[in-house]
């Protein structure tokens, strides 16, 4: 199959819930695999660091979800892009299906650094280069549902959706480095999570682990609740009702 | 002019909201040539209107249209500026460059003399009607695509409208039209669009 | 088919017309500004230690709130008189018209709010020295907060209740051009180099400004589509 050719069957919904049953599962199995045994040894076997003992463990939680977070809105733009210029309903559905994903994974990033906080600087709140950045995702991803909900046709809401979130991908990495500037500016260098001298391998393999299997989940989910988007999106066409009906897709 | 339609319809299909409001519709618009929309509240007027003038593009098949003018529910004027305000600024959005807009003998056709320092705020619909009227005029296209034009009008106001259809007519250009009242076009087709229900068929 | 510079010139000339027809909203931004430092003053207390320690940010943070204020109306008086609808079917990019209306915009915002901060810096007793910091953060940064802006406005503009939406919106993309033009300030207080902070704000005005013109033109389209 040509490029050419593979763009234009990712356009078609139908072509894409046929392949997709198998890929899901794959995926889904694949986090379930990775998540576990990367938790598993991270929580369990990997050394404690040794300026921060235990609570460092959280971060095999935190960083994960942190990254995904941010490639999730990333992908977000690049989807808005092709819907924009392609007219593509697949990139539309995308959208829709990673808003609430990416929501819920800010949200856990932001929860897990709090939680990291309280044991390592004794506040559950410090305006760290990465829980600000972090924070200021959640509002972008805030944005992004308030605009969905805000509009009442679903096409023209993933188009809207679209626009913001290619600007919020154009800006993510100038905030980025604006938050990063300002700490120099307010607090001067101080000890950073995660960017302990050089880790050894015991620490960042079932780190690396947990990032791949956040990875796999997120695939898993998107390719599911892109099933679940097509089959409410196309109820009307005779393909869906023939699925309904029993026979083969 | 060529024989090339100034409107040409093809399979045009659209769905709103879960409703089907067009299937498979066909229909072309060659010069001279008018024809008016007719059909309940809900039965898509405004919306083939919309696609057509380039505002809605939700639909399957294929329109071509010639340069047109969309008139729509809202008139399209600044309601601060004067009548020749905003038909200045529409003239200076598509008018060539050095021709003058005739601005004060298009307002004088719809019954405006004498209102082109008047604020538009300070006009009844009607008259705000008749100074979107004479937009066409002024930015003159070959293909009008007019939504019930005779709103707020008034009598005299109703038999403006029809001369200026008339005229456009004669000028070669054609005209589409929705409209609840008939406008008793001479040779004006007639489309009658129906309120349709839930889709069912396959549309994938 | 006439120039982009003649386009520019009827599209400026009519949004400048409307704001003097309009004056009170077109002012009521610049009055918030500067009941909003009062307020902050009052709140803070008027120690002019305290108040102008934190006059940077605070001059920052009202600018993007009374940015936003006036944000609201840029789209919606268009929307609501049919000329919106006009301006898109004129079958030719939106880029030059756009560019008018936010242009336009920013002199009465970024523009007028710079001419008035002077003011707004001797009511919370910004150090003298940091004046003209001040100046040149908001003359480098405020375009960015007109033309991300509008982004917002163009996406909200069909939609009830945009106000708080658009806040919601905007805000977060404003991040950058705040913690450069407050920082900047703070820098200039110490009697630092803040040539580098101007250049950055000056750079993303630039982006915002070559880019927002194109996503503004899509989010017209899209919310014209739905009314």
């Amino acid at each position: 199959m040509s490029i050419r050719e593979l763009w234009h069957r990712l356009g078609s919904p139908r072509w894409f819930f046929r392949i997709s049953g198998p890929l899901a599962t794959t995926l889904g199995l694949l986090a379930l695999a990775l998540l576990v045994t990367g938790t598993v040894w991270g929580l369990a076997f990997a050394p404690p660091d040794y300026q921060q003992g235990d609570s460092v463990r959280i971060m095999y939680v935190h960083v994960p979800t942190a990254i995904v977070a941010q490639s999730a809105y990333i992908l977000m733009g690049a989807a808005g892009v092709v819907l924009l210029v392609w007219r593509m309903k697949m990139a539309d559905m995308v959208i829709a299906a990673t808003v609430p994903f990416g929501l819920t994974m800010t949200a856990l990033a932001l929860f897990t650094g709090a939680a990291w906080g309280k044991p390592t600087w004794g506040a559950w709140w410090v305006w760290d280069a990465r829980t600000t950045s972090v924070l200021v995702l959640l509002f972008l991803y805030i944005g992004l549902y308030a605009l969905r909900q805000a509009i009442p046709r679903p096409e023209t809401a993933s188009r809207a959706c679209a626009v913001l979130a290619v600007v919020g991908t154009i800006n993510i990495p100038i905030i980025k480095y604006s938050v990063d500037w300002w700490l120099t500016l307010h607090q001067g260098a101080t000890f950073k999570l995660t960017e302990a001298p050089s880790m050894p391998p015991e620490m960042w393999l079932p780190l690396l682990l947990n990032v791949l299997g956040v990875y796999c989940f997120f695939g898993a989910n998107l390719v599911r609740r892109l099933r679940v988007e097509i089959l409410e999106r196309e109820r009307n066409t005779q393909w869906v009702r023939d699925l309904v009906a029993g026979a083969p897709a | 002019m060529s024989d090339e339609p100034l409107l040409s319809v093809e399979a045009f299909g659209c769905e709103r909201d879960g409703r089907r409001l067009f299937h498979d519709l066909t229909f072309t618009l060659g010069a001279g040539e008018a024809l008016e929309l007719k059909g309940p509240n809900g039965s898509g007027k405004s919306t083939l209107l919309k696609a057509i003038a380039g505002l809605y593009t939700d639909y399957t098949g294929t329109i071509r249209a010639a340069d047109r003018l969309y008139l729509g529910h809202r008139p399209g004027l600044g309601l601060l500026l004067t009548a020749e305000e905003n038909l200045r600024w529409y003239a200076a959005l598509g008018a060539a460059d050095g021709a003058r807009p005739p601005i004060a003998e298009a307002l004088a056709r719809v019954g405006m003399a004498g209102y082109e320092r008047v604020p538009c705020q300070q006009m009844s619909a009607g008259q705000l009607r008749r100074v979107g009227l004479a937009r066409l005029l002024v930015c003159a296209a070959p293909l009008w695509l007019l939504d019930e034009p005779l709103t707020a009008l008034d009598r005299s106001g109703q038999v403006l409208v029809r001369g200026l259809i008339e005229e456009q007519r004669g000028r070669g250009g054609a005209v589409l039209c929705a409209t609840h009242q008939a406008l008793g076009l001479p040779g004006a087709g007639t489309l009658s669009l129906e309120v349709q229900h839930a889709s069912t068929e396959d549309g994938g | 088919m006439s120039g982009p510079g003649r386009l520019f010139a009827a599209q400026f000339r009519r949004e400048l017309t409307t704001a003097l027809r309009s004056l009170q909203e077109a002012l009521n931004p610049l009055v918030f500004l500067f009941l909003a430092i009062t307020l902050f003053a009052l709140g803070v207390g008027v120690d002019p230690e305290v108040l102008g320690r934190f006059a940077p940010g605070i001059i920052w943070v009202l600018v993007l709130l009374a940015n936003l204020l006036a944000l609201e109306t840029l789209f919606r008086r268009d929307y609501d008189d049919g000329t919106l609808e006009q301006l898109v079917l004129l079958g030719r990019p939106l880029f030059v018209p756009v560019l008018a209306k936010v242009t336009a915009q920013w002199c009465l915002t970024g523009l007028a709010m710079t001419v008035l901060a002077p003011l707004a810096a001797l009511l919370l007793y910004l150090p003298g020295e940091a004046l003209g910091a001040t100046l040149l953060t908001l003359i480098a940064g405020s375009p960015a907060l007109t033309a991300l802006g509008a982004v917002g406005a163009a996406l909200t503009v069909g939609l009830r209740g945009g106000g708080v939406l658009l806040a919601l919106l905007i805000l977060p993309l404003y991040v950058p051009t705040l913690i450069f033009g407050a920082g900047a300030i703070t820098l200039a207080m110490s009697g630092l180099e803040v040539r580098a902070q101007i250049y950055l704000l000056a750079a993303i005005s630039v982006l915002s400004v070559t880019i927002a013109p194109f996503a503004v033109q899509a989010a017209l389209r899209i919310s014209l589509e739905q009314s």
